[in-house]
């Protein structure tokens, strides 16, 4: 894999990945600490004959970037936690009428105006369900630079493979992390562009809606002969509100099942000295993720320098989560480290996927990064 | 020969869920009418509604369609405009979606002066939802949310529009469907934000609680309160205290429309031209 090496932020790499992953529409608002994604995009996207509008607000910024979306082009928006919140009518709408969409929340400290220029993971379980309703969110959590990048490359291919609403966390030091980050070349990225499917048959046989249990929507673009309607109402296959108890039904479980069903597609994690596990005694597994995971991966080298096996699991797409992956090495391993910059957000997941109680935690809500030293202490305290 | 409509409906979906006697048809017969008219193409036009009664809309015309949530019609608009500029994008929206709910959009549609035309229904309730009070129910009619009668000020839709910068307004009622076309016309083919409030009726959850005991009285009521911008403009306050000019409120032809605009921020940034600077802009402040 050719790669190129680039001094960047997260937030400038988000927008400049955007750019090369094919995005020619960008509505957002500004907001700490995100709103670089928007000033280096409002100087791309013209260049290459998109668009980028700064809206009234937080609400109009995702409604004109569905809104370009529903028309045929990638779009994108770009906020941070009180940004999700306003959005997250409209980030139901485009659940509902499976529009693509990648939305890049860089978190701060929360809830409410909470820490704005301080890093949080703050937004874990909103990110699962942002909206009323049901659905199937796919969240991807970029965990160093590079991945600020490759992240919202591959959320737009999600996006247009699944049709619907790709997020994408990363948070306020990587977005404001300024430093070398290797990427794969603009060839490469260009060549993995998948474009969202649409149909070429004849404008009266179009059911946009019309597809397998597990598929999404076929959406063509606007303006070329395929006159359809969208709704965030239930609709029947042509879009077209409906109440008829079936068609609901059928929707609905069709809007987590498309995702389910293909979770192989969507599953990326890193397991970080995890090569040497087998179960033995002593060892330490640490969950972590987003730029924790780079302070839990120092600590590991420090706890192996110290002779304690130490190895990170690290889920990259966090909803859905890597279930079955997580109970993997929590069957093989007793000791068992969350980290996170929240109060048991993920936990609560691993929890799950676990099937264990007895888990322990580093949790920290006061603004701050966790410090490797952190980690290792906690460590050698608990274990 | 009667105008045929059939090639503008989805017919499978008549009949409309609006009640008998609506406005809304009238206004959609005429916006058929006009779009026929101003002669574009089905694929070319996109038409964004809201939530309300005037929501349904856009499902019962044959174009590219969009039902959005509540008052974000112009917002969503202006990312189709914006992503295609040589496509014609309306919005229709209810009194309650553009002015209350929605109400900040529709102010900074108007300011970017973006080419959209925005239809606003006004029948001075919340109809679909069963008769609350909207920002246009007059002061002392019963409202469902005000039983003992509504003291919200009211405030002029076409009159917010103009001072917002919109470069077309025009104000008409579905009384004179002839003349409601033909300022439908006007507001399609102004290129800039076109603002058209149109006065229609809600004799279900307006007029029969208020005294008006049919869609006919309820008509009455509107063409009592309407009177043509040349009478009005003749008239002394006083007389104009309870009266809502008609017709062509504004229209800037000169004012610059967003797309256009937009275009030499593309061409800035791909070489063409300079920077934009103050001095591209005969209004400074």
């Amino acid at each position: 894999m050719a790669t190129r090496e680039v001094i960047s932020t997260g937030n400038e790499l988000a927008a400049i990945a955007a750019v090369d992953a094919g995005c020619k529409f960008f509505g957002g608002y500004p907001i700490t600490p995100s709103s670089e994604v928007m000033h280096v995009i409002s100087d791309l996207l013209p260049a290459k004959g998109g668009a980028a509008i700064q809206m009234e607000d937080e609400i109009a910024g995702i409604a004109s970037a569905i809104g370009a979306g529903m028309s045929g082009v990638r779009t994108m928006t770009a906020t941070s936690g009180p940004g999700v919140s306003l959005k997250a009518e409209n980030l139901g709408l485009a659940q509902m009428a499976e529009v693509p969409l990648v939305l890049v929340n860089v978190m701060r400290g929360g809830p409410s105006t909470g820490l704005p220029t301080r890093v949080s993971q703050g937004d874990i379980k909103q990110a699962s369900n942002p909206s009323h309703g049901d659905y199937r969110s796919i969240t991807l959590c970029a965990g160093n630079l590079a991945e600020c990048y490759t992240e919202v490359v591959r959320a737009f291919n999600l996006a247009d493979r699944f049709m619907q609403p790709v997020i994408v966390l990363t948070d306020e030091t990587l977005g404001h992390m300024h430093g070398k980050a290797m990427l794969p070349t603009l060839e490469e990225v260009e060549a993995g562009i998948v474009p969202r499917k649409t149909f070429d048959g004849a404008p009266e046989d179009y059911r946009p809606y019309e597809c397998g249990p597990t598929e999404p929507a076929v959406l063509n673009p606007m303006f070329q002969g395929y006159r359809y309607h969208f709704t965030g109402l239930h609709h029947d296959a042509k879009g077209f509100p409906t109440e008829e108890i079936e068609t609901c039904r059928k929707l609905i479980q069709r809007l987590e099942d498309k995702v389910m069903a293909h979770q192989d597609e969507i599953e990326l994690n890193e397991e970080f000295m995890l090569d040497d596990f087998n179960g033995e005694e002593g060892e330490v597994l640490i969950i972590a993720y987003g730029s924790v995971s780079l302070a839990a991966k120092e600590a590991i080298r420090h706890l192996r320098a110290d002779g304690i096996k130490a190895g990170l699991f690290r889920p990259i797409t966090i909803w859905p989560s890597p279930a079955d992956r997580i109970k993997h090495f929590t069957d093989m391993t007793k000791n068992v480290l969350c980290v996170e910059l929240n109060i048991r957000q993920y936990t609560e997941e691993i929890e799950r996927a676990s099937g264990r109680l007895d888990l322990e935690g580093l949790y920290k809500v006061n603004g701050r990064a966790i410090s490797p030293y952190e980690i290792v202490n906690k460590v050698k305290e608990v274990f | 020969m009667a105008f045929n409509y059939d090639k503008y409906l989805r017919l499978e979906k008549m009949p409309t869920l609006w009640c008998w006697g609506c406005g809304d048809g009238v206004i959609l017969k005429a916006f058929i009418r006009a779009i026929d008219k101003i002669g574009v193409n089905q694929d070319d036009v996109c038409v964004v509604s809201g939530i309300g009664c005037s929501g349904r809309f856009s499902s019962y015309v044959d174009f590219n369609t969009i039902h959005t949530t509540h008052g974000r019609t112009v917002a969503w608009a202006t990312g189709v405009k914006l992503a295609n500029p040589d496509k014609l994008v309306v919005c229709v929206a209810g009194d309650g979606d553009a002015l209350a709910i929605g109400g900040n959009h529709t102010i900074h549609g108007c300011r970017r002066n973006i080419d959209l035309t925005l239809i606003v229904i006004n029948n001075f309730i919340y109809g679909l939802t069963n008769s609350q009070t909207s920002p246009t129910t007059p002061q002392g009619m019963w409202t469902v949310s005000q039983k003992a009668g509504n003291i919200d000020p009211t405030f002029d839709a076409s009159n917010l529009a103009i001072a917002s910068g919109a470069s077309f307004v025009g104000r008409e009622s579905m009384l004179d469907p002839k003349k409601l076309e033909k300022i439908m016309i006007k507001a399609l083919e102004h290129k800039g934000f076109s603002f058209l409030e149109v006065l229609s009726n809600c004799h279900i959850n307006l007029g029969r609680k208020n005294q008006m005991k049919n869609a006919m009285e309820n008509l009455d009521w509107i063409d009592s309160i309407t009177v043509s911008k040349k009478k009005y403009d003749a008239m002394s306050e006083e007389e104009r205290l309870n009266l809502l000019p008609t017709g062509v409120l504004k229209e800037d032809t000169e004012a610059r429309e967003y797309c256009d605009m937009y275009q030499d921020i593309k061409d800035v940034h791909q070489g063409k031209r300079a920077k934009i600077t103050q001095d591209d802009f005969a209004k400074k402040i």
